[in-house]
Parts: C-alpha cells; sequence; structure tokens
C-alpha cells in the first residue's frame, strides 16, 4: 500500500541519485514486520550521522528508526541538541522545534495532521535529549501529557547537555561532576518515568538501547498505544562516552552496567489498562498474521 | 506599484532583501514577470525561451513535487519537464551544456552534497557553482524552499533564475510563471523550438 505512495516520476528516474532510488526499492516502506533484523539487508532510513563516533545515541536512532510501524506516515519532531544534527540524515518526515518547544509543537502537528487525514493513521513521535524534555521543555513535556495527546515521547537521556560541553541537567545523577558542572550536582536525578505515569502517560518505559530487540518491542508498544489511546513515554540511556570518558567501544558495555537490577536503567515499565487491552489485543492479530503468512509460504513451497 | 528595485543576476551580496520587501508584486493569473515588471504570460514565455537558448549550461531543476510521482497530475509534469529537456538538447548549439539536476528533498545534507548530480536548497550555489550553471529553471519546489533557494542564488552566483511555478508566482526569481501546468510546460518548449536559431549562442 504504501509503496505506491512513495514513487519516483518515471521519466525522471534515472536522475535521482542512488539513495533515493535506493530508498524506494531497498527499504522497508509498508512491510508490516520491519524491525532491527532488517538492519544490513536492507536501505535504512540513516546512514550517516554527525555524532561522535561510537556515542549511544547512534544505535537508538538505528534501532528506532527500523523499528516504526508506519515510518511513511511518521512524523518525528526533535529539539536542539546532539540528535539535532542527526535529523537532517534521516529519511522520515522531521520538524526541528525551538529548543523545548518540542512536545508543544507535536501537539498542533498531531492535530493537524487529524483533521487533514481523517482516515490515515499518523504517528507523531517526539526524538529530544534530556534538558530538552526535562529541563527547558518539561512545561511542554507535562502539560502535553496532561492534556492526553496521542503522540509517543522518547527522551535520550545522557543525563547531561552533552551538544553545549556538558552542563547539569535535571536526569543527572546526584554527585555527578562534568565538565561544566564542576560542583557535582546536589539533588537526585528526576524521576520522570514515574511523573509520566502520574501525568496520564499510558505507556512508559525506562531502559537502555543496549538489545536492539527490546528497544523495537518497546518503540512499537509505545507508538501503537499513542495512535489509540494517548500519550506515552520511552525515556533511554544513551551515555555520553565524551562526557563520562568512554572510549568508543566503551558505550554498550556502559549500558550493560546501567542496567543491571539494582542500577538507575534496570527495566522498568508502566503500562495502563487499556493500554494493555490494546496491546493484547495487537499480539494476538500480529500472532494470527505471522501464522497465515507462514501457511501461505508452505502453500506456496509445497 | 513603481518600483526601482530589480530582481538581476547577482552577485548581489551576502544577504539579498527579499524581492517582495523591495516593492515586486506577483502577477495576477495570465501574468509573468520580468525582473520584477509585470508582463503578459506570452512575453515571459519568449524571454525564458531566450535566456535557455543563450545560456552555457541552462539547467532544469525540478523538485519534489514533481520528481515523486503523488498523483496523476505531478507524473504529467515530470514527464512535460522530461520533453522540455529533450527539446533544449535537441535545439542547443555546441557551445552549450543543458542539464537536468533533480532536488529530491529539502534535508539540509552537510557536509555531503554532491553538486554534480543534486541541489540542495539550503546551499544551492554550491550545485551552480559547480557546474558553472549561468541559467536555470526551478520546477515543482514548495514555494518557500524556492524562495530562500532563488535569494541565495541571487546572493551568491550570477545565475539567471527562472520560476515555473504552480502557485502564484516567485518574487524572487529573474523570471516567473505562475499556474504551472504540464500545458505551460509543454509550451515553453515549443517556444524554445521555435527561436531555436534566432538566438545567439553562447561564445565557446
Ligand atoms: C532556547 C534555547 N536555549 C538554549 C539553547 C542552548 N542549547 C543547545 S543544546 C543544549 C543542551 C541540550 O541538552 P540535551 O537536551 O540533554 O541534549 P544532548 O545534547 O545532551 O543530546 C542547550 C542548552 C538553545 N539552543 N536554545
Ligand atoms: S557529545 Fe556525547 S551525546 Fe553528543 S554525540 Fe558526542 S558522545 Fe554523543
Ligand atoms: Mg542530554
Amino acid at each position: 500500500m504504501s509503496l505506491e505512495r512513495i514513487k519516483i516520476a518515471p521519466e525522471l528516474h534515472d536522475i535521482m541519485p542512488e539513495e533515493y532510488q535506493d530508498l524506494v526499492q531497498r527499504a522497508t516502506y509498508g512491510n508490516n514486520s520491519r524491525g532491527w533484523k532488517d538492519i544490513g539487508t536492507s536501505k535504512e532510513l540513516i546512514e550517516e550521522h554527525s555524532l561522535c563516533a561510537g556515542c549511544p545515541e547512534s544505535m537508538a536512532f538505528r534501532y528506532i528508526l527500523a523499528s516504526l510501524p508506519n515510518p511513511e506516515d511518521t512524523v518525528m519532531v526533535g529539539s536542539t541538541g546532539c540528535t539535532s544534527l542527526v535529523f537532517p540524515h534521516v529519511g522520515v518526515h522531521n520538524i526541528h522545534s525551538l529548543f523545548g518547544n518540542q512536545n508543544a509543537i507535536a501537539s498542533g502537528l498531531k492535530r493537524a495532521l487529524t483533521v487533514r487525514f481523517p482516515d490515515r493513521a499518523k504517528d507523531v513521535v517526539v526524538l529530544a535529549g534530556d534538558g530538552a524534555t526535562v529541563d527547558i521543555g518539561l512545561d511542554m513535556t507535562l502539560q502535553a501529557w496532561f492534556r492526553q495527546e496521542k503522540f509517543t515521547t522518547i527522551c535520550f537521556d545522557n543525563e547531561l547537555y552533552a551538544n553545549t560541553g556538558g552542563q547539569e541537567s535535571g536526569l543527572m545523577q546526584k554527585g555527578f561532576v562534568a565538565k561544566m558542572a564542576p560542583v557535582g550536582k546536589t539533588f537526585e536525578k528526576v524521576r520522570l518515568p514515574e511523573i509520566a505515569r502520574e501525568s496520564g502517560c499510558h505507556y512508559v518505559v525506562n531502559c537502555t538501547v543496549s538489545k536492539p530487540n527490546l528497544v523495537e518491542k518497546v518503540i512499537k508498544n509505545a507508538i501503537h498505544v499513542a495512535r489509540e489511546i494517548g500519550p506515552t513515554y520511552l525515556q533511554l540511556y544513551t551515555p555520553c562516552i565524551l562526557e563520562i570518558g568512554k572510549n568508543s567501544m566503551e558505550g554498550l558495555q556502559e549500558m550493560r552496567d546501567s542496567e543491571k537490577p539494582t542500577e538507575r536503567f534496570a527495566y522498568k515499565e508502566y503500562i495502563s489498562e487499556t493500554a494493555k487491552e490494546l496491546l493484547t489485543e495487537i499480539a494476538a492479530k500480529e500472532k494470527e498474521r505471522k501464522a497465515a503468512a507462514k501457511k501461505q509460504l508452505a502453500e506456496q513451497t509445497a | 506599484m513603481n518600483t526601482q528595485y530589480k530582481v538581476m543576476p547577482g552577485p548581489e551580496h551576502f544577504l539579498p532583501p527579499s524581492a517582495s520587501s523591495m516593492g515586486i508584486r506577483l502577477p495576477d493569473p495570465g501574468q509573468g514577470h520580468i525582473h520584477g515588471s509585470i508582463v503578459p504570460e506570452e512575453e515571459a514565455m519568449e524571454a525564458a525561451a531566450r535566456q535557455i537558448l543563450q545560456g552555457k549550461v541552462p539547467t532544469i531543476f525540478p523538485g519534489p513535487l514533481v520528481l515523486w510521482a503523488w498523483n496523476e497530475k505531478a507524473a504529467q509534469k515530470a514527464k512535460a519537464i522530461r520533453e522540455l529537456f529533450e527539446t533544449i538538447k535537441e535545439c542547443a548549439a555546441s557551445s552549450q551544456q543543458p542539464m537536468l539536476i533533480p532536488m529530491p528533498d529539502y534535508r539540509p545534507k552537510y557536509p555531503k552534497i554532491n553538486p554534480e548530480i543534486e541541489i540542495n536548497p539550503n546551499h544551492p550555489n554550491l550545485t551552480i557553482w559547480h557546474n558553472k550553471i549561468d541559467v536555470c529553471m526551478f520546477v515543482g519546489v514548495h514555494c518557500h524552499q524556492a524562495n530562500l533557494s532563488l535569494k541565495i542564488i541571487r546572493g551568491g552566483t550570477n545565475c539567471y533564475t527562472i520560476a515555473m511555478c504552480a502557485q502564484a508566482g516567485h518574487e524572487d526569481a529573474m523570471l516567473t510563471f505562475r499556474d504551472a501546468t504540464a500545458e505551460k510546460i509543454l509550451r515553453l518548449s515549443e517556444w524554445v523550438r521555435k527561436l531555436k536559431g534566432s538566438v545567439e549562442p553562447p561564445s565557446n
């Protein structure tokens, strides 16, 4: 279905740069079961980035973009920070909002898309840093949740303002000393996942991006719940290796260490009752779809 | 409104004013503008065809609205653009090197734009400088991106800009059409054919 909409005009096909021909021919638009396993075998919606070498945000971007259930009908909203330098390379519609305003922009966008395309599912996904989500944009973040706006908020939590050189953020751990916060944080890491739950989010997860299958699962759940029910929130640990003094190969281990059961990124999930019903329904349909596809394949090969 | 300001090939300067702020207004249906002065559309057709036949590297820049087959209308326009380009090639003198370079989307592709094969509205001058383009036509580019780009071109290059606009035209181009359709694009192609031989081609 969706591939019919993403078509190059035949008369101008030969002048289109290879990158765009690839996006049409080898990307996974319209593939119901697209996910992280397509990475490496199909055209990705991001291939180059401007992050530091080995920055876990780059892994997170790849897994998230591979897992969007509906990329051709998704608009992402970014904010200033390390992530904003990546968005120009992303093959999904995206809007750069003024720092902190991302959830306000996404609210208006989602409402406008609903009016403009009443018969088509349009997903809006905010992706911003912890400074944008929890400090300067906290008002917009919370108000969108209070109003039950139907979009997903993803926070790339690297526990400081990375892009501006390491200032203190609300999500920084107590006692942490950063390059531009030499005194050390004097209060606890803000408990945004709990605040999200109390503010009306129907699906909340706190985790790292060390496991691609987990990222795929939570992204799909969060987007489906936001589409049908109301706001959802994902807080993903994407450590700033530059600021915590790790080299480019150490990001993954840092995430693994921080997701141990007693650590601050131990997997934490909250799902509202209505969201639970929806996800059970979706899982049942998915099972049916897979069984039918398997049966069809068996019949074809028989 | 009479105005002193003329929308001319640059390089004008680093931040050229938007032509509308200098009093240039858009044509009404059936009209175009040349350097900011309103003219009948047919006059704009002839002037555009002359520019194309005089340019060393006359180039069409099709944008996302025509490169992607969104609907039947877009597909028809793409077909007409191809035909216009083939006509320009056919009518071009040996001293001319016509080009057809796409603007597939508007992402600011820093720093990896390949100016040989694409143009980007955020730094269009890179493609124009690289290929020494001296006449160009925008078609199928959303208004905001076209205006931004046309202004950058006027600021930093000496390229003559033509806009084949599907809406109300572009003040920031040196010559604009409005309400572009496939038929209008084909009419320009006929004008190029008609004027072939009567326009002095560029010297080698
Ligand atoms: C309105 C506004 N205020 C401040 C800034 C400066 N600024 C740019 S990036 C940034 C911090 C970003 O931190 P975060 O959201 O955590 O993203 P990160 O770079 O860590 O991924 C700040 C304060 C800005 N660009 N705009
Ligand atoms: S500064 Fe930190 S968060 Fe930003 S790209 Fe570099 S490693 Fe990643
Ligand atoms: Mg941060």
